[in-house]
């Protein structure tokens, strides 16, 4: 069962959506208990990064995510801001990250301006493939995701990325070590393609 | 490569989808659940539905009805009508929405950008300006086209993105469900200016209305109400949308910078 992260960030319900369409069992987990019997984790995010770690910090849940996904190496997706809280940290905030992937969040550069790109980085684009993953198998070709976000994850590790997008430079659009995964991008509002990538996750 | 994003902008009144012309005249075309339900269907880029009765009841935003559409919506939605507080728009956040977008809000009370975007982060925050045309410029309006604001356009639009803002929609009352083109003399006025991501609506009648749109200024959100829920020269209700084939032409032949 796949446990989708509740603690009052993050588009919920259009995670449950999609595995309820594609008959796999999840749970909206908000409490301790939720995670019993629990197989993989889903972490959304929307919002700014110190935000989404005080909601996260004031769930209640971090020590029980942190002994799933540390200890027990379960697998988790971060998705959007929830793929950032993986970090060590943000520039967007003050608090620090859950370090569960090394690197760090930065912002994107104004000059992105100077080549009539806007930011924040909203609507659709290619995610290209670095390297073979399981969670990025069947996309579409040249798949395209949708993106909305100001700022993105920086790997330490450059084998820690799965996949780039070129907006102005390059990103890291997914990025996984060991058993952890992240996605700038949101899968769960991305058509077929996010479908795909939904189901792989399970599929692990 | 980022891609210009098509985007059907639904309006909500009575809890039934309408229509307008010039932002009046509302004619009814259906049910919301139904056209998302359809729209999912024809992979749109992305939805833009506005409660165009919220504000003027001076009431709050239907909650149910925005949690019924985002739970539906396989696509980003964004929502806007009666937000009047960050309580509100917290709560529509938590709904599954991943835009939300003030306009009487944005004039009235702009610190309530400012606070959206340090909590939620301004990429969701989302600012809808009704403009008109007048005999110096364009006139900002709120309360569905009745109330003239008494702002300099450009000059507001440069402090909404100081407070803050994600993206900038701009709407022109006067070509409203016209379908005769895009405002382009407009949207070139603003392009100067708006470092945000920007999207127009207004005016839009055919594809090559769009096309005509990215051509000129590459990556932009092209929104149209009409075109993507009349079909015809009687404009029959019918909700349609370019397949991802007509997307990628239109694109291709117009987008000459990707």
């Amino acid at each position: 069962m796949i446990a989708i992260v509740d603690y009052g960030v993050g588009n919920i319900r259009a995670f449950a959506n999609i595995y309820s369409s594609l008959g796999i069992s999840f749970k909206i987990a908000s409490k301790l208990s939720d995670f019993d019997s629990v197989t993989k984790i889903i972490l959304p995010g929307v919002g700014a990064f110190d935000y989404a770690m005080s909601r996260l910090h004031l769930s209640g849940l971090r020590d029980k995510l942190n002994e799933l996904v540390l200890e027990r190496k379960m697998p988790v997706l971060g998705v959007c801001v929830g793929m950032q809280m993986l970090a060590r940290s943000s520039e967007e905030g003050t608090l620090s990250g859950l370090g569960w992937i090394d690197g760090e969040v930065k912002k994107f550069d104004s000059s992105l301006l100077n080549q009539g790109l806007n930011i924040p980085h909203m609507g659709w684009n290619n995610i290209v493939l670095s390297k073979y993953n399981k969670i990025t198998k069947d996309l579409e070709t040249a798949p395209r995701f949708y993106f909305l976000h100001s700022y993105y994850f920086c790997c330490s590790c450059a084998d820690d990325v799965v996949a780039i997008t070129e907006y102005g430079d390059k990103f890291a659009s997914v990025v996984n070590s060991d058993n952890v995964y992240g996605i700038q991008c949101h899968p769960e509002k991305s058509h077929n393609n996010g479908i795909t990538l939904l189901k792989n996750f399970w599929e692990l | 490569m980022l891609y210009p994003r098509i985007i059907p902008c639904l309006l909500v009144k009575n809890k039934g989808l309408v229509k307008t012309v010039k932002f009046r005249e509302p004619k009814y075309v259906g049910d919301p659940i139904n056209a998302v339900r359809i729209f999912n269907e024809k992979k749109v880029d992305e939805l833009i539905v506005l409660d165009i009765d919220a504000t003027e009841q001076d009431r709050e935003p239907d909650y149910r009805m925005i949690e019924n559409l985002a739970i539906e919506c396989r696509m980003p939605l964004c929502y806007g009508g009666g937000i009047k507080t960050f309580e509100q728009a917290s709560n529509i956040f938590s709904l599954g929405v991943e835009k939300i977008a003030v306009s009487s809000s944005a004039v009235n009370n702009p610190q309530l950008i400012s606070q959206i975007s340090a909590q939620v982060g301004s990429q969701s925050m989302v600012v809808v300006l009704d403009v008109k045309k007048s005999f110096s410029g364009y006139d900002i309006y709120i309360s569905n086209g009745r109330k003239k604001v008494n702002r300099n356009l450009i000059e507001f639009v440069v402090e909404l993105q100081e407070l803050g803002i994600g993206e900038l929609v701009i709407n022109s009352i006067d070509i409203d469900g016209v379908m005769k083109g895009y405002d382009l003399y407009l949207v070139e006025l603003l392009r100067k200016i708006v470092r945000v991501p920007l999207t127009i609506m207004g005016g839009a009648g055919s594809l090559t209305d769009i096309g005509a749109l990215i051509n000129r200024f590459g990556i932009i959100g092209a929104a149209a109400g009409s075109l993507f829920v009349f079909k015809g020269k009687y404009k029959a209700v019918l909700i349609n949308y370019p397949t991802s084939r007509e997307k990628e032409l239109l694109i291709a032949e117009n987008a000459l910078f990707l």
